[in-house]
């Protein structure tokens, strides 16, 4: 089916915005909070200081972390829960049976992850700004990072939501697969930080390269060349968004 | 011209289960069309084929012309399709659902005729409520909604009426009356026979995912439907067998009243009527009373899915 039908592009990435506003409290409010109490926490237990290798203190250099941790978690919330309550709850027919090809339900679903977590990201921000001395060093990196980001686990929730049957799958992907990867993707420390061969196990978190790059936006530093890791990040765009697009093309778990 | 034009259709799940079999029908423009048959028929696995749900093992669908496989958006921009399960998202009201649905099939939302809806439908008062908040009978209303908001040409309504009551059903179909005296096509399934004899002007029927007949409701009510004379005596009368082969025939019945025959078409087309009412008073003298009692489509609906499943058994 060839893209022909804006409208409804339009309209089922306004349906995905509006569904996530409906529940502020709980789609942007709540993470916004919980983004703080890490970052209250380990300004505590860490104190004033400064992170090894690096010529800033934990607090600054946790803030980026923790906003993009933010906006990939929500992005991966936003896609895996409308796929799938739509699956539980019946509603997916109505998408299957819209005039709306793989690369239209794809666009909308995935812009609307982008608008949620970039909403997140920014509310976690401007309640901290007033606290925090950080600067937005390079505005493009920060912009290019956080939508890469969005796109890329708006993707995975798509696919997540496809696959599974009920809440309790997603729930397992959420726990077991996108919580450490984030986690781990250093948020909370630098990778210089860690023995060689968790570097070198970190090299392969494509999560890692997110986070640090979006960080290097804010801060002008990090643990790697944030311009050399622009291709691995718009190659894993472009990989999440042809795999959701020939997903959803032949109906994988959805059509029987 | 065809609103559809389903050839060979076939459809064998992954667990071996053949829903369709070499199906193929044709539903007229403009028509009202039942589909009718048991339950685990094959009606569904038919419209969610149509509707992009089920993907099809084999055959082809044309819709206006258009080969539905390769021109789904086209076709689909066309469709508008009541399920037979309710489903709404929660967090929207009536409103926001017709106006979505609107916008999902590329049509700028026209408030008028979502007010239309709503009003026909009698959901004006619950549009700004949420759809939890909606009794079975108005979500079902909203499903009807829902499917005639982009204005298709082609509705599939599948059960619309399961748990709505008499009144509103009768309202219901009033406006699907108008719709289709309006020219949209609308395909039927239910399992109110008398709603689709009163309704559709073609009907088909199918079992275990054949196709048992398909044809205008007219002529399946005239030449398929079988009628009885019953002759009433004021006794029982018990059949010889001389009787039996004078009124062969008509397949004599004894009855608690009388006697019982069935009528057919002589070679003119004309009923039997006079030779079979003739031929039992030359055997039993004139009745008391008598009648004649035509199958209408439930009688023909259980008669021939029955025979279907016994020469499968």
């Amino acid at each position: 089916m060839r893209p022909i039908n804006p409208r409804g592009t339009w309209t089922l990435f306004l349906r995905e915005i509006r569904r996530f506003l409906k529940v502020k409290m709980q789609t942007i409010v709540t993470p916004a909070l919980t983004a703080m109490l890490y970052l209250v926490i380990f300004r505590y237990a860490m104190g004033d200081r400064d992170v090894p290798g690096m010529e800033i203190d934990y607090f600054t250099f946790l803030v980026p972390g923790l906003a993009i941790m933010a906006m990939m978690q929500n992005a991966f919330a936003n896609t895996s829960s409308s796929m799938i309550m739509g699956k539980v709850m019946g509603m997916q027919i109505y998408l299957l049976m819209a005039p709306l090809s793989a690369i239209e339900v794809v666009t909308a679903f995935l812009a609307a992850a982008v608008v949620r977590a970039m909403i997140v990201a920014t509310v976690f921000l401007a309640v901290l700004m007033p606290f925090v001395d950080i600067s937005l060093q390079h505005l493009g990196l920060i912009l290019l990072y956080g939508v890469a980001a969005s796109l890329i686990m708006g993707g995975l929730g798509l696919i997540s939501g496809m696959w599974a049957e009920n809440f309790d799958n997603v729930a397992m992907v959420t726990n077991f697969v996108i919580m450490p990867l984030t986690f781990l993707s250093g948020v909370f420390y630098s990778v210089k930080q860690l023995p060689e061969l968790w570097q070198q196990i970190n090299a392969f978190n494509p999560f890692f390269y997110l986070t640090d790059g979006f960080r290097y936006g804010f801060l002008g530093i990090g643990d790697t060349d944030p311009f050399a890791s622009v291709t691995i990040v718009l190659g894993s765009v472009a990989v999440t968004f042809v795999l959701c697009w020939y997903l959803w093309h032949i109906g994988w778990r959805m059509k029987d | 011209m065809y609103a559809l034009e389903i050839n060979g259709l076939g459809k064998v799940y992954k667990n071996g289960n053949r829903a369709l079999d070499d199906v193929s029908l044709t539903v007229p423009q403009g028509s009202f069309y039942a589909l009718l048959g048991p339950n685990g028929a094959g009606k569904s696995t038919l419209i969610n084929m149509i509707a992009d749900i089920v993907r099809p093992t084999s055959g082809s669908v044309r819709m206006f012309g258009h080969d539905l496989f390769s021109e789904r958006a086209w076709c689909k921009k066309r469709l508008g399709v009541v399920p037979q399960e309710i489903a709404f998202d929660p967090f929207f009201t009536p409103i926001e659902v017709l106006r979505f649905t609107s916008g999902l099939f590329g049509c700028k939302p026209d408030d008028s005729w979502i007010e239309e809806l709503l009003t026909r439908l009698e959901l004006f008062e619950h549009r700004g409520k949420g759809t939890r908040q909606l009794s079975g009978g108005m979500r079902r209303r909203l499903l009807v909604a829902q499917a005639l908001v982009h204005r298709p040409e082609l509705v599939i309504l599948d059960e619309p009426t399961a748990g709505v009551d008499v009144e509103l059903r009768r309202r219901l179909w009033g406006f699907m009356r108008e719709q289709s005296s309006k020219g949209t096509t609308i395909l039927l399934t239910t399992h109110y026979l008398d709603e689709a004899e009163e309704l559709c002007d073609h009907v088909a029927i199918i079992d275990r995912g054949r196709v048992l007949t398909a044809r205008p409701m007219r002529e399946l009510l005239q030449d398929i439907a079988a009628s009885d004379l019953w002759l009433n005596y004021g006794r029982a009368i018990v059949l010889t067998d001389a009787d039996r082969i004078a009124l062969a025939a008509f397949e004599p019945r004894e009855s608690a009243e009388g006697v019982c025959l069935k009528l057919g078409r002589a070679a003119g087309g004309e009923s039997t009527f006079h030779v079979a009412y003739q031929a039992a008073v030359a055997r039993f003298g004139p009745p008391v009373d008598a009648g004649v009692k035509s199958e209408d489509l439930e009688d023909i609906f259980l008669r021939l899915t029955t025979k279907d499943r016994e020469i499968q058994s």
